[in-house]
């Protein structure tokens, strides 16, 4: 008891990180991350529960008192191996989960104090061990003569082409795009995802046998009935939810109003910010407005004050409480000097002669009665309605099912939205040899539940590619 | 990466032909799709039709014209060198059938783009007749293989240097007024050209076809770029398209869009030029 009260008396460690005003004026990562000390000192702060609350909360179950042990007593590099067995991409997580949604809501300490920083920690070890360069391979069994194709490059299929290919599987990565990482290198800023851990992590599946092709829109190129023709024994479709969704309201095709997708993707994987030393132009807004309330809505926010706005409003239909984003995102957002127009809704955009967005009609909310989300619906109030003066807008209210790969997949069994209908733990679907999982199998959510997907389907798979009957060719 | 093996100029440097090595795109090709290309690592990624596809050879042809950064630095590429990323085949195909008679207008580069499809109406067995026009003589593209598959074939120049003298319209309205079996038209080159051979057909009440080249950044679905309104309704021209019914389409925000990022490009064209000397 003595001891647990000690514990509770170090206060959560923060995490260094940029000022906020100069900050929101780079692209470079915000925290800096823990030093070895603070990160010990945090790591120290764990009771080494014996029913941990924290795992619990974990989508992948990650063994959070052993790691955090390791890391309180200096075995950094072991830390990140036993981060590894349970999460291929801690250096993801650890900067990307909603921790305080998972991980840290369960944390016993955060009853009466804050929880661990179990976030920040994954992170440390995670970029401890990629600094030092120790990241050693392990022992990859016999090849098992199976082939594996795998559509999507995003943390569901990353993940579970790790999985396989320890497992002795030969397993090709086919991606639409020039690179690899889905969402976490078109959607996520530099400023919060470094490019180069995904690439380390894409470097290192690629060491272990992955083999990537990029450029292959599948559907178009190739379909899965021909990858399947081509002596793939498996195929496992992980094309995550790659469709804007637009309001539909008058004006909304003027120039200067973006999707998030495509703001995010000009940005991000275009380097549009580095414009003119790359090639793709994108609108640098004075007075920004991004509709929605996610992190996706975050992330564009922060990415227009980067690029040089005025002023950038949220523009959020409920209230700050059914704020969708991650805690620690809308904060940053604040401080950089993001503003929020929380219960507010556009109607309709005005432009000018040459086609641009100047202002945007809006109206007033309140909440009314719970929806089928348990969340207060919001109802437009009376006679509310105003102008806000605007020249670049970011819609980011969602996404949908792309129907390329969908489309054309004879018998893939899809629901009333056009995704796709998978066995939650297996991942398997209604087509034969065909697993999926990830964003297009739930709608968008989380790397972690998409990685957790991506886990969940290898062990079917591999089950599936073990047992001889499934697949003579 | 993907290898030039042939390059031809056009039209007096204006346009460049490119056929690329691309054995898998080159198999699956339909007249009516594209490719999307990125030059270099830090170049943009640009749609262009594919002019022609051997599946034997394994090569697409692009044809392009010069007309900023990103064109004009495809065009420094030379036989043997390589374009580091070719997405494809995209779009949706041609909808080809036997209809009878149809006509096919195409305006500058936009011949390019019409001839396979003007091949495929030819082959399935219609009677085609082809209207290719250009501002002057000399940027006239494509001319001999537009005239091979087509069993009428007109030119007109802005100018008055070859074949008639005015817009590819001028001669339409006459074929229009002068045969009553015309089934379809189709017409492709620039959004003015496209607006104006739809005002003239919209007349006669004949169901035209044109291509829409909107701009760009995946094309294949996911960003929305390539918005157009076709019949009211908000389309992506990537994946819905790029051919749609001409009298629904709304031009006018078609070319305002397009015109998006003129400042951008121009910055872009200008450093790129200045770099070249
Ligand atoms: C801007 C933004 C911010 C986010 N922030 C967070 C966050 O902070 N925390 C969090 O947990 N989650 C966040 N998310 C959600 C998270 O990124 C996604 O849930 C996750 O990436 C889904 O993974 P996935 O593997 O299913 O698909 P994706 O990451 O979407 O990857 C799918 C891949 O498949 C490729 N593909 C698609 N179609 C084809 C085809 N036909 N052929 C070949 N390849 C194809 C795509 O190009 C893409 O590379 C965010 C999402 C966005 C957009
Ligand atoms: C489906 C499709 C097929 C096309 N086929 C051909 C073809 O066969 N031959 C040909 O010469 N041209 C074609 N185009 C147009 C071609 O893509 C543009 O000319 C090219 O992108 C211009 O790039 P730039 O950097 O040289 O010029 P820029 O200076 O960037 O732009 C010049 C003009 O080109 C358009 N444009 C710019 N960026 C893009 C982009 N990313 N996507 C589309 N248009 C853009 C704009 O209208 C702009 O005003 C096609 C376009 C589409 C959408
Ligand atoms: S993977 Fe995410 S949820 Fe799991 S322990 Fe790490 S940060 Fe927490
Ligand atoms: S619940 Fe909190 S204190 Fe307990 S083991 Fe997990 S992180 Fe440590
Ligand atoms: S170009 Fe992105 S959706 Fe069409």
């Amino acid at each position: 008891m003595a001891e647990k009260e000690k514990k509770e008396k170090i206060p959560r460690q923060p995490m260094p990180e940029q000022d906020p005003k100069v900050r929101s004026r780079n692209f470079e990562e915000v925290p800096y991350g823990y030093t070895p000390e603070l990160a010990q000192k945090e790591a120290n702060r764990c009771l080494q529960c014996k029913k941990p609350k924290c795992t619990e909360g974990c989508p992948v179950g990650v063994k959070i008192p052993e790691f955090v042990n390791l890391i309180a007593g200096g075995d950094f590099i072991g830390a990140a191996k036993k981060l590894k067995e349970d999460n291929s991409l801690p250096a993801v997580c650890g900067r990307v989960c909603p921790q305080e949604s998972q991980c840290e809501s369960l944390c016993i300490l955060g009853k009466k104090d804050e929880p661990v920083a179990v976030g920040r920690l994954e992170r440390f070890a995670a970029d401890y061990e990629r600094k030092q360069g120790t990241v050693d391979l392990p022992q990859i069994p016999p090849s098992t003569g199976k082939k594996v194709a795998v559509v999507g490059s995003g943390p569901a299929g990353l993940t579970l082409a790790g999985d396989l290919v320890k497992q002795g599987h030969q397993v090709t990565i086919f991606e639409a795009l020039h690179k690899p990482g889905g969402v976490l290198v078109y959607g996520i800023p530099e400023f919060r995802l470094p490019k180069a851990i995904v690439d380390a992590e894409v470097d290192y599946l690629q060491r272990l046998g992955v083999e990537i092709k990029y450029n292959y829109v599948i559907g178009k190129i190739l379909t899965v009935d021909e990858l399947f023709a081509m002596g793939y024994h498996a195929v496992f479709l992980g094309v995550g939810a790659g469709l804007p969704v637009f309001m539909n309201i008058p004006g909304e095709n003027l120039c200067g109003i973006y999707s998030a997708n495509e703001y995010l993707t000009r940005s991000n994987l275009m380097k549009a910010y580095l414009f003119p030393q790359y090639d793709t132009p994108i609108a640098v807004g004075k007075h920004v407005a991004v509709i929605g309330g996610g992190n996706v809505a975050m992330d564009s926010a922060r990415t227009a004050l980067r690029l040089g706005a005025e002023t950038v409003h949220i523009v959020y239909r409920r209230s700050k409480t059914e704020l969708p984003a991650r805690a620690e995102e809308a904060h940053h957002a604040e401080q950089e000097g993001v503003q929020f127009k929380f219960l507010t809704n556009p109607l309709r955009y005005i432009g000018n002669n040459d086609g641009w967005v100047t202002g945007m009609e809006c109206m007033e909310m309140e909440l009314g009665e719970p929806d089928e989300s348990g969340r207060r619906r919001p109802v437009p109030k009376k006679d509310s309605n105003f102008i806000l003066d605007v020249d670049l807008v970011v819609v980011s209210i969602g996404t949908g099912a792309n129907p390329i790969i969908t489309g054309t997949v004879p018998n893939l069994e899809l629901n009333k939205w056009g995704y796709i209908v998978a066995d939650p733990e297996t991942g398997k679907t209604s087509r034969e040899g065909v697993y999926a999982g990830g964003d297009i199998v739930t709608g968008s959510a989380t790397v972690i539940l998409a990685m957790g997907a991506g886990r969940n389907s290898s062990k079917a798979m591999h089950e599936y590619l073990m047992n001889k009957s499934n697949t003579v060719a | 990466m993907f290898k030039i093996v042939e390059k031809r100029e056009m039209a007096g440097n204006t346009v460049c032909h490119l056929k690329i090595d691309a054995p898998l795109i080159a198999k699956k090709a339909q007249p009516g799709q594209f490719v999307v290309l990125r030059a270099n690592e830090t170049g943009e990624r640009i749609p262009l039709t594919m002019a022609g596809n051997d599946p034997a050879k394994g090569t697409i042809d692009i044809i392009f014209q010069v007309v900023g950064k990103s064109t004009a630095l495809l065009r420094t590429f030379n036989k043997g060198d390589a374009i580091l990323d070719v997405i494809g085949p995209l779009g949706k195909p041609t909808h080809v059938e036997k209809l009878g008679t149809v006509i096919c207008v195409g305006g500058g580069t936009g011949i390019a783009v019409l001839y396979p499809i003007t091949r495929a109406f030819k082959e399935i067995g219609n009677h085609v007749i082809s209207i290719v026009g250009a501002r002057t003589k000399d940027l006239l593209i494509m001319e001999a293989e537009m005239k091979g598959v087509s069993d009428e074939f007109f030119v007109t120049t802005d100018d008055g240097s070859y074949g008639r003298h005015g817009f590819v319209t001028d001669a339409l309205k006459d074929l229009l007024d002068a045969r009553k079996d015309v089934k379809l038209v189709i017409g492709i080159g620039p959004i003015p050209m496209m607006k104006f051979v739809c005002k003239t057909t919209e007349v006669y009440g004949i169901k035209t076809m044109v291509s829409l080249n909107t701009i760009m950044v995946d094309a294949t679905g996911m960003c929305g770029a390539c918005r157009a309104t076709v019949g009211g309704k908000t389309q992506f021209c990537c994946v819905d398209g790029p051919e749609f019914d001409g009298h629904q389409v709304n031009f006018d925000e078609l070319m305002k869009r397009q015109a998006a990022y003129l400042k951008e490009e121009r910055q872009s064209y200008e450093r790129f030029q200045k770099e070249q000397r």
